[in-house]
């Protein structure tokens, strides 16, 4: 009887193929190199004006999805190949979100900064043709319409939002938010119609333009937004906060006021500061009620506001004979308005940190 | 500063369902009464209507009365804030108000329902509430800080101390250590025995040893089954309870055969 002993070979049967550590990077990187080279070429050859940065990243991550698809089906097997793919394809979707906003910021600081100077945000519009001249006029009327409509928009909006988080029941409640549904939908052309429409009757006036009408006009857009996220934020506060209240003899009012609001009062505030973002954008209802103007105007009540939004429509579409020094003031108009938003939205995240509850858990 | 409370023919419907059917029962003042039974038979359900909490819930209503001191809860123009200022409520788990710090919680009944407060009564106030709940000694020094920092045992003696804060006759709590270790249920149910001598107190507990340490009367809730409402089956003394019941059932569950 004789057995033959063979040294086991020393092999883990958990073992596969893998890449090395680095090597979805450098794939990215190499199909880079290729996208680049070849929209280099392009460029080289005169085919396209301009080095095409977003064709590069564009088809470079989609040229990342295949090789590293493959590369891995390769050596690793099909199932991590699919993980990878799908890894990959998630990138792409983050980049193909990411481009449109990114090129859109970059080309408007690039056109906008030749005029983004102090005769900018000094100077209004009035007796300028050609160069020089300012949005001074359009910045006050947009911070003052849009003040306005917040005016208006945020008691309404929270009034509503705390009516249907806490008291609201039944068929009135489940009809407030099916119209909030309905008004959310409203094109911001049928706000300014409707606010145009209301004022021209009420006093009388087919050719009615003031600041104010422009606020209603918003408001309109603005209040479903508010009523929205209010009622989010509402609806996050624990129900246990409330009956620790109704326990301690607090009647209903006082438990929302005092301990329902302060609660959700981060969540709040930004939600109405992504809401003034939201319409501060506004063209179409400000070009209708607002209308349009080269003079300073600080009354809300009478006479043409001009908005930032609609000072970069009117440069742009009334080009004077220096038509540059136009498009150069619509440019850093639209910078200013970005400006504007982003600076709402720091402003946000940051009244979100200090007025968070601490919860140490 | 201690009633009796009177349950009389007590039924308690969610919409159309029948809850608890039939409640009639006496807490006589300056007691530790514990409510024990399954899980769904209606402890907690019974609980909230001694304050009316139950109406919080939408849909739930009551049948019977519930007298505190011969009057009747339920009787036609009773306001449950007065009501609730009088019986007040710990919920199982600790809820202190995340916007509030230490002090502010225990004066929450007083700062929430804007009655003015001179500096000095209300940190007389903290101190004997917070000294009351057993937790002076450990926050003394950070009265300004955000109760949520608390452990969970120490957030539910400050829930204690808020509730006390507004002096209510009765205190009721429901099922106030389950989230908590076995050191804080013990000083939990210290304090439950030092309160005894100044409130009515009532206490939902699944935990049957804590029933017997802490009250002096026990109410077994049993349901014959899912659906079925909750009945009371049996109230009596916890001694005679734990050793001696009349109906099978209560021996059954406090025996550990079920349940």
């Amino acid at each position: 009887m004789s057995t033959t002993l063979t040294a086991a070979p020393i092999t883990n049967s958990l073992t596969a193929g893998m890449l090395p550590r680095r090597a979805s990077l450098w794939l990215l990187l190499t199909s880079f190199a290729v996208t680049g080279a070849f929209f280099g070429v392009l460029f080289a050859a005169g085919i396209t004006n301009d080095f095409n940065i977003v064709g590069t990243v564009f088809f470079g991550v989609l040229l990342f999805c295949l090789l590293i698809w493959s590369v891995s089906r390769a050596v690793e097997g099909s199932r991590k190949a699919k993980d990878r793919l799908v890894t990959a394809l998630v990138a792409l979707a983050f980049t193909i979100a990411l481009l449109p906003l990114i090129s859109v910021t970059f080309t408007t600081i690039v056109n906008g900064l030749p005029r983004f100077d102090m005769e900018f945000f000094t100077h209004s519009m009035r007796n300028v043709v050609g160069p020089g001249g300012g949005a001074l006029h359009a910045i006050t009327g947009t911070l003052l319409i849009t003040g306005a409509a917040a005016l208006i928009s945020v008691p309404i909006g929270l009034l509503t939002a705390i009516y249907l988080v806490e008291y609201g029941r039944g068929s009135l409640a489940r009809g407030i938010t099916f119209f909030v549904d309905v008004m959310t939908g409203i094109p911001s052309i049928v706000a300014g119609l409707f606010a145009f429409a209301l004022f021209a009757l009420i006093t009388n006036d087919p050719g009615i333009r003031f600041g104010i009408g422009g606020a209603v006009a918003l408001s309109v857009l603005m209040i479903p937004v508010v009523v929205r996220s209010s009622e989010e934020m509402l609806k996050l506060v624990p129900n246990e906060l409330r009956e620790a209240a109704f326990a301690l003899g607090v009647p209903k009012w006082l438990t929302v006021l005092k301990v329902v609001l302060p609660t959700s009062i981060a969540g709040i505030i930004t939600g109405i500061m992504l809401s003034i973002a939201r319409v501060i954008g506004e063209t179409a209802p400000l070009l209708i009620i607002a209308g349009f103007t080269s003079s300073m105007n600080y009354d809300l009540f009478s006479e043409r506001m001009m908005t930032l939004p609609v000072f970069v429509y009117t440069q742009y579409m009334n080009q004077g004979s220096d038509m540059q020094a136009y498009i150069d003031r619509a440019w850093a108009g639209a910078l200013t308005l970005i400006l504007i938003v982003a600076l709402l939205n720091i402003i946000a995240r940051l009244i979100a940190k200090f007025f968070t509850p601490k919860i140490a858990r | 500063m201690s009633k009796r409370i009177e349950v009389n023919d007590l039924n308690v419907y969610y919409s159309k369902f029948l809850a608890v059917e039939d409640v009639t029962l006496t807490i006589e003042p300056r007691t530790v009464t514990a409510f024990i039974g399954p899980s769904g038979c209606g402890k907690s359900t019974f609980l909230r209507t001694l304050n009316r909490m139950h109406e919080v819930i939408p849909g739930a209503r009551v049948e019977g009365e519930v007298l505190i001191d011969g009057n009747n809860l339920y009787g036609p123009g009773v306001d449950p804030v007065l009501v609730r200022r009088q019986v007040g409520m710990v919920f199982q788990r600790p809820n202190p108000f995340p916007t509030m710090s230490i002090g502010d919680n225990v004066l929450a009944g007083v700062k929430l329902n804007n009655t003015r407060m001179s500096k000095s009564d209300s940190d007389d106030l903290i101190e004997r509430s917070l000294r009351g709940a057993n937790l002076w000694n450990e926050v003394k020094d950070r009265l300004n800080q955000p109760g949520s920092g608390l452990s969970g045992g120490q957030q539910q003696r400050l829930c204690i101390a808020r509730a006390i804060a507004v002096q209510p006759d009765v205190l009721l709590m429901d099922e106030p250590c389950s989230a908590l270790d076995p050191i804080s249920t013990l000083a939990i149910e210290d304090l439950i025995e030092e309160l005894k001598n100044e409130y009515t107190i009532v206490i939902v507990t699944h935990n049957m040893q804590q029933a017997s340490r802490v009250s002096d009367r026990t109410a077994f809730f049993n349901i014959a089954g899912t659906g079925k409402p909750g009945k009371l089956i049996e109230y009596n003394d916890t001694t005679t309870i734990f050793s001696n019941p009349s109906v099978q059932a209560t021996e059954d569950y406090v025996s550990g055969r079920f349940g």
